[in-house]
């Protein structure tokens, strides 16, 4: 800031926010740089997960069901004695005589992939809606909140239980049920985030400019609404993982033969009470990976936030 | 540690009561510490009430909140002293320092609206202190507390302590906010800009009854505020803050007349510009008998008649409520009147803004009071300016560039910002683009709603140059929104009085500005502060002579 | 009438009414229910006769709304109908009422419910405030730390963490939580105290997490740092000036929460088979047992209901500006 008593003025002179001119790239590193140990664990924990479901088939040691040897082998956690470790299954067998790893591996492709369709869903239409009514507003949006308001009266898992009773339990049904309870969530953030942008005079000023609907939704409100849904993107993403793995786990989710860590942890949840850890694995894997993205998304929060904690 | 003697002891002008010796401050942002007071020093005699006057940055709430010792989460006191009353504020004890606060050292806040708890009556709010202090019981502390009011000019002031807070209005919360300071009887109240969220007739009787009440108990004060006039008023000597520094301490009359600094003489800056009235018949835009309202509701316009001639400035003028800005919207279709029409160039313009022809729209351009957010954050100055040309004009590639370099230079900016976001730019440059991008659309009529209010001083003069300069080169005609008489006068050269929602009057600037008035008129200029020391005692002196009854506001 | 009055009649007003429009979506799901589902129920066996006297009682040739005012009527007074189980095979002394299978076990989820209740609540709002008045120190970065962390967790996984070492490793608390109405008291909260620990970790880190974040707003209320330079004590700031704002932001977080315990309490219960409503429904989806379904789903959607209700309420009464109008 300067100092020095202005004898002239001039507008090019003033000073504004003095802000380095930097690339997309090196603005990204900086924010990389900066992060906190908790975010860069989220971080690498997401990368080798996303690793392993993309190249489930290569890195697996064997097939996805598989059966290869007696049932509830020890993993080499548990093994002692009287039942030793077999070095071709490091976390032993489960309930059939499937190797534990490669159900695991292949568990992160068809659950984190399962959640992530069924986020991206939820997103399309929650979002898509939520930004609509915003500038159209009126009857239709009084239908869709309403409509969402008794959607939200009803508790999700609830709910998803409900109507996996009607429909019965197949993949689609899953991602199609939950998409659309989650949706309600989105479209109320993102109807309220939009909300925010559409009274800018901004928008007031393209509309009086006389530009079309969709222009000001893309020129105007979707870049200044995005670091919010984003953000949200990735609570989402916790909560409909979840959601899924709660429902596999009650045994009305991803059905068998499918590896899935929420049905492992329920078809081996009776090796507990030998005292085996066996079915904290699969449990540990969701719990390890909802904790990465969580992390991420506060350090994310926190940036985009501009929230700063004093001192 | 007791501070339940309270003779008043030397109340009157004479020993230092307050002393802040080269006083650093940081405030945390960005993560990092940057410092906001450098080296400032303060004295204060007892009884004396010195003004501490700056722009937005300057550090002024911050140091004032020093003087108590206090610095809000954020921020630190770094180095310095402050004594106060011979107690080094710095050294002593969080408990001691309490027991100063709110009995010996009081403040009053800017949003009195805000800063009284919501949950509580505003009797016990008043009184808290006084209680919590041990320097009078409650009975006594509540019948003095309605002298105080009584004092302050509060309406019933018997009752009104026990109403909340919502319940009173914003002016009289200001005022019960000083009552509250003034319940211990503190040597020392620190004014954080109390009238900034007034409107004027509000303020002049809130600085009225603030002052009087100073003089009474003979109370040493800080006055904070970024307005000169208001604070010619009430100190007895004013600091000039800038950017943490004092640029200029001196007593207030001689301040005025002879200011050493040159930083100083721009703090008045928009009050040396004039404009000279120029007549035209050629009227571009004519607003006709308009009502309107939000909802079928109340009607916020009424009966609205409004003529502007081509190439000239049309001012109007009003409180908050007068429905000034809802005229702006009236105008631009915004909000369809519900009686009445709009003519622009003698034919009338479609009530909505969607049966408005592309042509239409671009006659008519706008320009809002917060340049920040009337521009997307994520546009750059090429998309901003840029897209009314290739919108209405069809302008695409070099030529596109051509004309956009051409307005930034007709803004005295140039072609180095065309890339910039605005939030690279300062307030000053941000509200120019604006006016790029209204120009962009080569209008008949801009509508400027308080365009120049967001801004300090020096911007506002140079702001309100560009406009006179762009009017006489482009013959652009512009509806001119503002609360502030010293920028119609710089600016105008027909006014329109509004007060409610109704036209008081319309004429040319020497005309309206100059007796005879109608009453709302005489009301409205005569409550703007001058340069003058003595403007308000001469006002007071005056209204209590024609023993005008006539209240602002309730 | 008072505006305070006024307004919680027409939130009372509003919750009846979303309990309806949800009654009538649960009511509805029936009829998206496949063609040959009496004869899924009754078994291959079934004769054409055995599958039209069960169309005929489940009421499918009358018209919907007909057959749902009849099954809210029935809801109103506790009466859900009949199961489907124990059809198959025809034989008519194995049908039960849903309303049999429900009540004993809806005594056991709000026992669990309002045991985690008692612990999780005090505890929540002790750490929340404690870390948003100790803000930034070693007390609130650990604790933020560890409740992000758990609420990452599904409950399934601090159940069998807990089951692990509690139960297992160390035999501290039984790892099934089999109760029936003949066990007393003191031995049923000894069984609850496993899956009543799971619940309250993972409420306690939402509903702790939700309570710093209100008080931290309320704390920066002009109103606060006013109180505080008029020589408030700290602790009359906080009880005198922060308390009487803090009602309505603490009960939604309370509400909010245990409102979300309903959803958390059906997963434990499957995992410590305790004999709950949570268990009943997971079963009865299963089965494909409807009726079970549209009871449980009924009683949790208007708990539910209530909660958030109950919380709206307390907003509203609370509110100096309705409280005393101008």
């Amino acid at each position: 800031m300067s100092t020095e008593t202005d004898q002239g003025y001039s507008a090019a002179g003033e000073v504004g926010a003095v802000r380095a001119r930097r690339t997309m790239s090196e603005n990204i590193w900086r924010g990389l740089k900066k992060a906190p140990p908790t975010a860069w664990f989220g971080m690498i924990v997401i990368s080798i997960y996303l690793f392993l479901a993309i190249f489930a088939g290569i890195l697996a040691p064997y097939g996805e069901e598989e059966v290869l040897d007696a049932a509830y082998l020890p993993s080499w956690f548990d093994a002692d004695e009287d039942f030793p470790w077999d070095p071709r299954f490091l976390l032993g067998t489960d309930q059939l005589g499937r190797d534990m790893l490669t159900r695991l591996i292949y568990g992160a492709r068809n659950t984190i992939g399962i959640a992530v369709a069924t986020t991206a869903l939820s997103f399309g239409i929650g979002g898509t809606l939520g930004v609509l009514v915003t500038i159209r507003p009126g009857f239709f949006d009084q239908l869709i909140s309403r409509f969402v308001d008794v959607l939200m009266a009803i508790p999700g898992l609830i709910f998803a239980l409900m109507l996996l009773s009607i429909f019965g339990s197949t993949v689609t049904n899953l991602i199609i049920i939950i998409a659309v309870l989650d949706a309600t969530r989105v479209f109320r953030l993102s109807r309220a985030v939009a909300m925010n942008v559409v009274v800018m005079d901004y928008v007031e000023a393209a509309k009086l400019r006389g530009e079309g609907l969709m222009w000001i939704m893309r020129k105007e409100i979707i870049p200044n609404i995005m670091p919010p849904l984003v953000a949200e993107f990735g609570l989402r993403f916790c909560f409909v993982f979840l959601t899924i793995s709660a429902l596999s786990f009650l045994g009305v989710g991803i059905q068998p033969p499918t590896a899935d860590w929420g049905s492992m942890v329920r078809e081996n949840a009776t090796l507990i009470t030998y005292g085996s850890a066996t079915p904290l694995f699969p449990a540990g894997a969701i719990a390890l990976l909802t904790v990465a993205v969580n992390f991420v998304v506060d350090w994310f929060l926190h940036k985009t936030s501009g929230l700063r904690d004093e001192h | 540690m007791s501070t339940k003697n309270k003779q008043k002891h030397g109340r009157e002008k004479g020993s230092v009561l307050l002393e802040m010796r080269d006083v650093y401050i940081d405030g945390y942002s960005d993560d990092k510490w940057h410092p906001i007071i450098k080296g400032v020093d303060v004295t204060l005699h007892r009884g004396e009430i010195m003004g501490m006057i700056g722009e937005s940055g300057a550090g002024k709430s911050t140091l004032g909140l020093a003087a108590m010792g206090f610095a809000r989460p954020g921020c630190k006191i770094t180095k310095g002293s402050i004594m106060f009353d011979g107690m080094d504020l710095r050294a002593i004890s969080e408990t001691e320092r309490r027991a100063l606060h709110g009995s010996r050292i009081a403040y009053v806040a800017q949003s009195a609206a805000a800063a009284f708890n919501p949950a509580h009556q505003l009797m016990n709010q008043t009184i808290e202190s006084a209680l919590s202090h041990g320097i009078m019981p409650k009975a006594e502390a509540e019948e003095d507390a309605k002298k105080l009011f009584a004092a302050l000019q509060l309406p019933d002031p018997d009752n009104i302590g026990y109403r909340y807070p919502h319940q009173v209005s914003g002016g009289q919360l200001q005022r019960a906010m000083t009552a509250m300071a003034m319940s211990s009887r503190p040597d020392l109240i620190i004014f954080d800009e109390p009238t900034t969220a007034l409107d004027v007739t509000t303020q002049v009787e809130v600085l009225a009854a603030m002052r009087n009440i100073v003089d009474q108990f003979h109370t040493a004060a800080i006055y904070i505020t970024h307005d000169l006039a208001v604070v010619a008023q009430m100190a007895d000597k004013i600091k000039v803050l800038r950017y943490g520094n004092t640029v200029e301490d001196a007593d207030t009359r001689k301040m005025l007349k002879e200011p050493k600094e040159d930083y100083t003489k721009t703090l008045w800056a928009v009050r040396s510009l004039y404009k000279e009235e120029q007549a035209n018949e050629d009227v571009v835009l004519r607003i006709h008998d308009v009502d309107a309202s939000y909802g079928g509701g109340i009607k916020v316009l009424e009966d609205v008649t409004i003529q502007v001639p081509r190439g000239r400035t049309v001012a109007i003028v009003g409180e908050s409520g007068s429905g000034k800005s809802t005229t702006a919207r009236v105008i631009t279709g915004l909000l369809p009147p519900i009686k009445g029409e709009v003519y622009f160039n003698g034919e009338p313009l479609p009530p909505a803004l969607k049966d408005r022809s592309k042509e239409q729209l671009q006659r008519i351009q706008m320009i809002y009071q917060m340049a920040d957010t009337a521009m997307n954050p994520r546009h750059t100055v090429r998309d901003i300016i840029g897209r009314p040309l290739e919108f209405y004009l069809g302008l695409r590639g070099a030529a596109l560039d051509q004309k956009i370099v051409q307005l930034l230079e007709l803004i005295e900016l140039d072609e180095s910002f065309i890339d910039r976001l605005p939030g690279e730019l300062s307030g000053g440059q941000k509200q120019r683009i604006c006016i790029a991008r209204a120009l962009a659309a080569e209008p008949d009529v801009i509508i400027c709603d308080e365009v120049t209010s967001a801004l300090d001083q020096i911007v506002q003069e140079g702001i309100l140059k560009l406009l006179l300069r762009l009017q006489e080169e482009l013959n652009i005609t512009y509806l001119f929104i503002t609360h502030d008489i010293a920028t119609v006068e710089a600016i105008s050269d027909e006014i329109v009085v509004m007060f409610q929602g109704g036209v008081v009057e319309q004429g040319p600037k020497t005309k309206i500005l100059n007796p005879p008035f109608p009453p709302y008129t005489e009301l409205l200029l005569s409550s703007v502060p001058q340069m003058d020391p003595d403007w308000l005692d001469t006002l007071l002196a005056d209204r209590a002579k024609k023993g005008d009854v006539m209240k602002a506001s309730g | 009438m008072h505006p305070v009055l006024r307004t919680v009649l027409q939130r009372l007003g509003l919750g009846l009414l979303t309990l309806l429009v949800v009654s009538i979506i649960i009511f509805s799901s029936l009829i998206f229910l496949p063609g040959d589902f009496a004869t899924a129920i009754l078994g291959q066996a079934a004769t054409p006769e055995t599958v039209a006297a069960f169309r005929k009682e489940l009421g499918l040739d009358e018209p919907a709304f007909i057959r749902y005012f009849d099954w809210l009527r029935g809801a109103l007074v506790g009466d859900f109908g009949t199961s489907f189980s124990g059809r198959s095979g025809g034989s008519a002394g194995a049908v039960r009422q849903v309303a049999d299978l429900i009540e004993p076990r809806l005594y056991n989820t709000l026992f669990l419910a309002a045991m985690t209740a008692i612990i999780a609540v005090p505890l929540a709002l002790t750490l929340g405030i404690m870390a948003a008045l100790y803000r930034n120190s070693w007390f609130d970065r650990a604790v933020n730390a560890a409740t992000l962390t758990t609420i990452s967790f599904p409950e399934f996984f601090v159940a069998y963490i807990l089951m692990l070492f509690l139960a297992v490793k160390f035999d501290v608390f039984p790892s099934l939580a089999n109760v029936s109405d003949t066990t007393p008291f003191g031995e049923r909260v000894y069984r609850c105290m496993l899956p009543s620990i799971t619940l309250t970790l993972v409420i306690v880190a939402h509903m702790m997490r939700m309570t710093r974040a209100a008080i931290i707003n309320l704390l920066a209320s002009p109103y606060i740092e006013m109180a505080q330079l008029k020589g408030v004590s700290r602790t009359n700031v906080i009880v005198h000036h922060a308390l009487p704002n803090a009602w309505a932001p603490i009960v939604n977080v309370i509400a909010f929460n245990l409102a979300y315990l309903v959803v958390g309490v059906v997963v434990v219960e499957v995992v410590f088979v305790y004999p709950g409503v949570g268990q009943l429904m997971v079963d009865s989806v299963t089965s494909r047992d409807i009726p079970v379904v549209q009871a449980c789903a009924l009683i949790f959607a208007a708990t539910y209901i209530l909660l958030n209700l109950f919380a709206d309420v307390i907003s509203i009464i609370t509110n100096p500006r309705l409280l005393h109008p101008r």
